[in-house]
């Protein structure tokens, strides 16, 4: 295993962050604070409990996943993204690295990125609600394996786009119209049955449901349902991009 | 001397269909500075590429020290180092931590006096905290030559490595590549500036459309393939070349004050003294002759215009 190049491209990365802290950590805490806001204090204010929690404390699972799916897709989409841009992906492919090597990396940096994000919005939500997190572990959990699957999900839009509207086009296209429909914001069980039915074909209900569930000990599906149901994800996104670099497809010619 | 790099029925064609390698077969030796000559689109980079690990080839086999580049990717690629073609920088890092990424990258611990001797004998030592997008392009060139030696290689490919670089510049960059090689590195260089390759080059390989044409030793090379002229500035101007001398193939210019004998080294005789006699004997008398070797640059446009 060549530590030192995987240490080498995640200091490179997270030193990227660095050098775009607003965009990075600052950005999406701002809009999240503006969420919580609107959602939480004007509007939430007006809307009975969900099942017993505060609406405004009921949103902050649905929040935090939502800014997490979002900058795990965008850190590890842009990561290797760019380089294939610039044309320095050349250093990378020319190295003593493995495939292995180069996910750990990248995907390994834009999941700590995304991870650090979920926990600020976590902070900043204590500032506007009361929160109480039954199953910190589980939690935990919840917020690796949905980083990590998104970090590798967005390594796969990297390496497929061909521009820069096509590295925008599935978050902005698939991933935030399935978030905000995945119950960030509602219990699906809010909704007529024949929508329940096809909600469930969201593949984000099970993240937010799962963790959720870790924050309030409730969720629209079990909690065992949900963790398949990320690990089978995560394990689609594993296989596709062992492929990509099997076959060299959008790397090398 | 022992190969550094093997090449064998190394051949390569594009999903387009382009076969940009056919079937090359290529020795290099441990230490030496080979140049590779070849018209542009006549599959250098492709080649470097091939051996690099960027582009997969099609068929073939590839060494590097005994390494395979594919089943032992990793000790092979240790010891190469890559100066590309195209200034491909990050733009927001500085020199000193793109320097030290690409030692990383390749597996190798920080070591600060290592990197401060490559940026000061590349004169990048007090650029070592400017953003690279600071940097003119003949900076960054000098950049990529730090990154690509900042592992240490055996193996150093540096592809046209002085393309759009002013004077002063290329010949520092000569300077810091022949103490490479001083120092045991083996060198190979693609370049457009046959110059670089005649000064340079301990052998010259000759590469055009997919296929290696020619590899051969600079000084054997010029001496075997190699012209002469000599140039015979006439006393006064005549309108024609004589009769007597047509045997001789002369060359008249266009002011006709000077006639052109071209010959080859090789050969045992190369038809001089004959040619005096008879231009004596023509009644031509001249006031002044030089000779001129033809250079590798000459060569080089007669081997790729040859028919295949």
């Amino acid at each position: 295993m060549n530590l030192y190049a995987i240490s080498a491209i995640y200091r490179f990365e997270m030193a990227r962050t660095g050098r775009t802290l607003f965009q990075s950590i600052i950005s999406p805490v701002i809009s999240t604070s503006l969420y919580f806001v609107v959602f939480g204090a004007a509007i939430g204010s007006r809307i009975s409990e969900v099942d017993g929690v505060s609406y405004g404390a009921f949103i902050v699972p649905g929040l935090i996943m939502l800014s997490l799916l979002t900058q795990s897709l965008s850190n590890a989409s842009f990561g290797i993204y760019f380089p294939r841009f610039t044309g320095t992906i050349y250093e990378v492919l020319s190295a003593p690295v493995s495939y292995l090597e180069i996910v750990i990396a990248y995907v390994g940096a834009a999941a700590t990125k995304s991870i650090i994000v979920g926990l600020i919005i976590l902070a900043t939500a204590g500032l506007f609600v009361p929160l109480e997190i039954q199953h910190p572990l589980w939690m935990l959990l919840f917020l690796v394996l949905t980083s990590v699957t998104f970090a590798l999900f967005g390594f796969i839009i990297g390496i497929w786009a061909g521009n820069f509207e096509q590295l925008q086009l599935v978050p902005l296209l698939i991933v935030t119209p399935l978030a905000f429909l995945g119950g960030s914001f509602y219990s699906i069980s809010m909704l007529p049955p024949a929508w329940q039915t096809v909600t469930l074909f969201n593949p984000v209900v099970y993240l937010i449901s799962g963790f959720r569930w870790s924050f309030y000990g409730m969720a629209d599906v079990g909690v065992g349902v949900s963790l398949a149901m990320t690990l089978l994800f995560l394990a689609i996104c594993i296989a596709i991009v062992a492929w990509i670099f099997k076959t060299g497809y959008r790397l090398k010619s | 001397m022992s190969s550094i790099l093997s090449i064998s029925n190394l051949s390569k064609t594009y999903d387009s269909g382009f076969q940009a390698l056919k079937a090359v077969n290529l020795e290099i030796e441990r230490g030496e500075l080979f140049a590779l000559l070849g018209p542009n689109g006549a599959g250098k980079t492709t080649l470097i590429s091939i051996i690099c690990g960027i582009v997969t080839a099609s068929s073939g086999k590839v060494t590097v020290d005994g390494h395979d580049i594919v089943r032992d990717f990793r000790a092979a690629r240790s010891m190469i180092g890559l100066v590309p073609q195209e200034l491909t920088t990050d733009a927001f890092e500085t020199v000193w931590d793109t320097v030290n990424f690409s030692r990383g990258l390749f597996g190798k611990g920080k070591n600060p006096d290592l990197v401060e001797r490559v940026l000061r004998d590349l004169s990048l030592w007090d650029k070592k905290d400017n953003r690279l997008m600071t940097l003119s392009g003949g900076m960054k060139r000098r950049v990529l030559i730090a990154k690509a030696l900042a592992h240490e290689p055996r193996l150093l490919f540096l592809d046209e490595p002085t393309a759009g670089v002013d004077v002063e510049l290329r010949r520092d960059m000569w300077r810091v590549v022949r103490r490479l090689q001083e120092t045991g590195v083996t060198i190979i260089l693609t370049t457009h500036y046959i110059e670089e390759a005649e000064d340079l080059a301990d052998r010259v390989g000759v590469i055009n459309k997919g296929e290696i044409i020619l590899v051969e030793n600079k000084a054997e090379l010029m001496h075997k393939l190699g012209r002469k002229q000599l140039t015979l500035h006439l006393a006064e101007p005549i309108t024609a070349i004589p009769d007597a001398l047509a045997e001789h193939q002369l060359e008249l210019n266009a002011s006709g004050e000077a006639l052109v004998y071209t010959y080859d080294t090789r050969g045992e005789r190369t038809g001089i003294t004959a040619l005096l006699q008879d231009i004596h004997a023509a009644g031509i008398r001249f006031r002044d002759l030089n000779t001129k070797q033809s250079s590798l640059e000459e060569i080089f446009v007669d081997l790729v215009k040859a028919p295949s």
